[in-house]
């Protein structure tokens, strides 16, 4: 496999360790990248001949869909792993999955896995590229890029843009991703939930933290609305979900409260009328199915890079179409 | 002089409890410190020259792991006695966190057995307090003690039932031992496997909050307090925790404490990274608890330095962070460390961590020991201050080699043991 030669690392494990430019090399990168699924035949080989495993620990549909989809548009041979019935299920290690994998000759690995820290400690540990699909809650950069690609496609620039993250900040890794990439592009940045959802510390990021969702929604542009895992409920983080809709839920009669028409987002899935209610969802100030579509570009634009495209040749990578 | 005896002549000898530190000859014979004086006689004596090295007690390790019965991949007793020879420990408290575990008068002298067989550090066995460390029925520690143990404790595990420590510590009385006890709200702990800040927020990892070691260390000093028996801290990781002592210790209420090297010279930044081979149990906390450790251990509010030695097999540790398991292994770098990044960067003198190495593990177990003087056992341990060298983590005695220090350069080496003025290990010359 060629090295990279876009100025990035063999792998893409988080945002923390990207520069700002780094990060709009790839957002730069994905819009070339938008319009070959908007094609009839949606396929250039930029990728053909590369073999790619998706290794996913962790259910996931959205996600696996989209880096399926990324990878076979850019003419990629993939394979899917799923834990269930996989060797995973009988007991084996992440690092031998790892080496049984490398002794296969892959050149990429997609990992969703449910531990921090599992995308690095395969990236150390295997010659192949190694994207993060996701790691426990920690970081799930793809999802950060798209977001931010997503805010970027509404208001042209995020610098000195407003975003508040706002419910389960302590169990996700999108909320992390998403602070990293965004501070580092220089928007300000706060999350807002109950005390039990903030992780302690947080602040020291250089975040702001609301604890109450009207002060969020009179303070933000944008609302990044994360999905309230039912699960927390039973581990005591909120009483109830009625209660927590009923005072963090984002409403439409909160919105229109606010002094300026804000941009909702949400990484999905979605427990409408929890954390999200349906009028809102589908209002027309969500951007939320235009995450899901930004989402293949931009994993095909990490893809094309870590595969050593250089960013300046993706308009005539795409170019290239294969028949 | 009679058969065996040895003469260490012309060290800086330095014994914390007699005020000693100037160079002297100490002779051995008989397993006990027959003189220390200027210009011994050497007559039917083995002479070992000193002169470039300190001599001092041998330390005692008041926490270490050597995982016999149950755990032999990672360590066996004998293995563990020879790593903590060599680390200058003369003798090292055994944990009973074994499996199965060392709660009855078979298993602990079980273990104080195996380590007189392993014929170097001795291994002094602690029981558990609670049968099977369950935290729901004292063991019988008149049996246990008769049987070798020098103290009780559940290990790593704080005894949730207030109600059962409090009876520990009033029944322990009778033997005046000490209830050594891991200071932890373990619910407020829960699954934490870090250090609970702005670290563990960046990394996504579960927490374990400096606030449920605060809150286990009250409980316990309250319950010494009331009682008025004695409770040892073991692995102190906060300066609230170190505060808490201070002022329990002011008045007059019988607690002692330890710290291990790694909470003295790593903080939870050092995890940076997913590390696994710094992952401890309790964890590394902040710069600001890390300055309160050294202050308590300076001003002895900390009386022991205990390595917490824990062993783990080499593959253990090749996991993602939060299913790795905790433990550093810490014999044969605990002096080295501390003396380079303590005594040598000025936050303690050489004296008191001599001191907090043997005289004051020492006095926390109520045994022989620690010192220099005529008549006390002959357990000594020769040091390089000046030696420098490189932590390779596969050419230490112990059987695993998770350490937190490799590649680390230290400055100051133990190169010689004594036990019963028999010598247990020697560093062979480069």
């Amino acid at each position: 496999m060629t090295r990279p030669t876009s100025g990035f690392g063999k792998d893409l494990v988080g945002l923390e360790p990207l520069t700002a430019q780094q990060i709009r090399v790839i957002l730069d990168t994905a819009e070339p990248f938008k319009e070959i699924s908007e094609r009839r035949i949606k396929k250039v080989p930029v990728l053909r001949g590369k073999t790619i495993v998706n290794l996913f620990f962790e259910a996931s549909t959205r996600t696996r869909v989209s880096f399926e989809f990324a990878e076979k548009r850019l003419s990629a041979d993939t394979v899917n792993i799923g834990a269930s019935g996989s060797s995973v299920q009988k007991g084996e290690t992440l690092v031998d999955t790892a080496r049984n994998l490398e002794a296969m000759r892959i050149d990429m690995v997609v990992i969703r896995h449910w531990a921090s820290g599992a995308a690095a400690f395969l990236a150390e540990r295997i010659p192949s590229h190694v994207i993060n699909a996701g790691d426990g809650a920690h970081e799930h950069p793809t999802q950060g890029l798209l977001d931010i690609l997503t805010l970027r496609d509404h208001f042209g620039d995020i610098e000195g843009l407003k975003v508040c993250i706002v419910g389960d900040v302590l169990h996700s890794r999108v909320a992390r991703s998403n602070i990293f990439g965004l501070l580092k592009l220089g928007a300000e940045v706060a999350v807002c939930g109950p005390r039990t959802l903030i992780p302690r510390g947080i602040e020291e990021l250089g975040v702001e933290v609301f604890t109450r969702v009207e002060d969020a929604i009179e303070w933000s542009d944008a609302l990044n609305i994360l999905r309230l895992q039912l699960e927390r409920m039973k581990g005591g983080f909120v009483p109830t979900l009625r209660e927590y809709n009923r005072v963090y839920g984002v409403t439409l009669p909160r919105l229109e409260a606010a002094p300026r028409e804000l941009l909702i987002l949400h990484p999905g899935p979605m427990n409408r009328g929890v954390e999200i209610d349906s009028d809102v969802a589908d209002g027309p100030h969500s951007v939320i199915l235009q995450q899901v579509t930004n989402g293949v570009a931009v994993r095909m634009a990490v893809l094309y890079l870590l595969a050593g495209g250089a960013p300046d040749l993706a308009e005539s990578a795409k170019s290239e179409e294969d028949v | 002089m009679s058969d065996g005896a040895v003469l260490i002549r012309g060290g800086r000898v330095v014994d914390p409890i007699s005020g000693v530190d100037e160079v002297l000859d100490v002779s051995l014979a008989n397993g006990v410190i027959a003189e220390v004086g200027k210009d011994l006689d050497s007559a039917g004596a083995e002479v070992v020259d000193a002169s470039t090295l300190v001599v001092a007690p041998a330390f005692i390790d008041l926490h270490a792991h050597l995982c016999e019965p149950g755990g032999e991949h990672r360590e066996t007793i004998a293995s563990g006695a020879r790593s903590a020879a060599a680390g200058g420990f003369a003798a090292v408290c055994a944990m009973p966190t074994t499996d199965p575990v060392t709660d009855d008068p078979a298993s602990v002298g079980f273990v104080a057995a195996a380590g007189r067989r392993a014929g170097a550090a001795r291994v002094y066995p602690v029981s558990n307090v609670s049968v099977g460390g369950e935290g729901k029925a004292l063991v019988e520690f008149g049996e246990v003690l008769n049987a070798g143990a020098v103290a009780l404790s559940d290990g790593g595990r704080s005894i949730r039932s207030t109600a059962l420590l409090r009876l520990a510590i009033e029944y322990a009385q009778t033997f005046d031992v000490p209830i050594m006890t891991h200071g932890e709200d373990a619910d407020l702990a829960g699954a934490g496997v870090m250090h609970e800040g702005v670290v563990s927020t960046r990394l996504g990892l579960p927490g374990n909050p400096g606030v449920a070691e605060t809150i286990g260390i009250a409980r316990n000093v309250a319950l010494a307090e009331m009682t008025g028996g004695r409770v040892h801290f073991q692995r102190v990781t906060t300066a609230r925790g170190v505060d808490l002592i201070r002022q329990a210790k002011a008045r007059g209420v019988r607690v002692t404490a330890e710290v291990t090297p790694h909470h003295l010279v790593l903080t939870h930044e050092d995890v940076e990274g997913f590390r696994t081979d710094r992952k401890v149990d309790p964890p590394l906390r902040t710069r600001a608890d890390m300055e309160g450790l050294r202050e308590g251990l300076a001003d002895g509010t900390i009386d022991a330095v205990a390595t917490d030695h824990a062993p783990r097999h080499y593959d253990e540790k090749e996991a993602a962070f939060a299913d790795a398991p905790s433990g550093v292994v810490g014999f044969e770098t605990a002096f080295a460390v501390l003396h380079t990044r303590l005594v040598l960067e000025g936050a303690i003198n050489l004296v008191t961590l001599i001191e907090r190495l043997s005289a004051g593990p020492a006095r926390v177990l109520g045994i022989e020991g620690g010192r220099l003087s005529a008549g006390a056992p002959a357990d000594v341990v020769l040091i390089d201050p000046n030696e420098e060298w490189t932590v390779d983590p596969a050419t230490r005695l112990s059987k695993s080699r998770n350490t937190a220090f490799g590649g680390w350069t230290l400055r100051g080496r133990t190169v010689g043991t004594y036990v019963d003025g028999r010598c247990v290990w020697q560093r062979s010359p480069a």
